[in-house]
């Protein structure tokens, strides 16, 4: 039973793509983001970062789980996604109300976060 | 060798992933992670997995994205390109960023993941595989992580609470 009518055939043909290359998709993405934490100093950039390396762990899953194959790895996608989804929410949170007492979204300028 | 279709996914994903770390309008920044996120929903779909590709879409596009979007408006940085932001520290994280993408992609390239093959005589795990693994064996993961969501989403209620305007809606004493 196929979920949409143009998938029922297998989408991803051999001899194309091969587990490696989505490897390095996710290599690479995971640089971006830690070029993003280390360089950044916007709260809100600091989240996009964050979002990046959750993308690109969720890549890897989906390619094992499509290699080895299992169903598992798509599970365990769906639960990070719901986790990331709950940790930005939280923390969107906590950088409106470091607005409301700083004025400015510059952790920089966080000097104290204890009031 | 890959395809055109993976060329094209690629060229998307990092370009507006570069793009939302690095433009200077921080709207725009959203909106490129948006894009990247999309992006990320494609591979998806071309490793046959449809189901956890409308999961993200619905997801991140949907509700996080929107979110970000949603708190760029309302924070309104005037600057977004802070002086804190020095010449040394961007070397630092370019130099980190390419030491991290050149030790893992060495150890890939001469590990044994480059013999591993996608392979074609394997079913496809559609919505009935993915909801029979989530009902039997990780339904209790399933309710922790509703409750997780639930408490989640009434903390960050809690958070943004204003505590002023309550104050001068109530009588003091």
């Amino acid at each position: 039973m196929a979920l949409w009518p143009w998938h029922a055939e297998r989408i991803l043909r051999k001899e194309m793509n091969q587990p490696t290359d989505f490897l390095y998709i996710a290599v690479i993405l995971i640089s971006i983001g830690i070029y993003g934490l280390v360089v950044k100093r916007n709260a809100l950039r600091l989240i996009f970062s964050i979002e990046l390396i959750a993308n690109a762990v969720n890549l890897v899953l989906i390619a094992f789980s499509r290699m080895l194959p299992s169903p598992q790895g798509q599970v365990f996608v769906l639960f990070s996604i719901a986790i990331s989804a709950a940790e930005v929410a939280v923390g969107l949170g906590i950088i409106i109300i470091a607005y409301r007492f700083y004025k400015d979204i510059d952790i920089t300028e966080y000097k104290n976060l204890k009031n | 060798m890959v395809d055109s279709i993976f060329i094209g996914l690629s060229v998307i994903t990092i370009g507006s992933a570069i793009l939302s770390l690095e433009s200077r309008e921080l709207l725009y920044g959203g909106i490129a992670l948006a894009v990247s996120m999309l992006g990320i929903a494609g591979y998806f779909i071309i490793l046959d997995a449809p189901f956890v590709a409308m999961f993200q879409i619905a997801v991140y596009v949907g509700a996080v994205a929107v979110l970000i979007i949603f708190t760029v408006m309302l924070v309104r940085a005037p600057n977004t390109i802070t002086k804190k932001e020095t010449r040394k520290r961007k070397i630092a994280g370019i130099l980190l960023g390419l030491a991290f993408l050149i030790l893992a992609g060495s150890i890939l390239g001469n590990s044994a993941a480059t013999q591993l093959k996608f392979n074609d005589t394997v079913p496809i795990f559609d919505v009935q595989a993915i909801g029979k693994e989530l009902l039997t064996y990780y339904s209790p993961v399933l309710l922790v992580l509703a409750l997780t969501l639930a408490a989640a989403v009434i903390g960050a209620l809690a958070l943004a609470r204003r505590e002023d305007i309550e104050e001068r809606n109530e009588p003091t004493n």
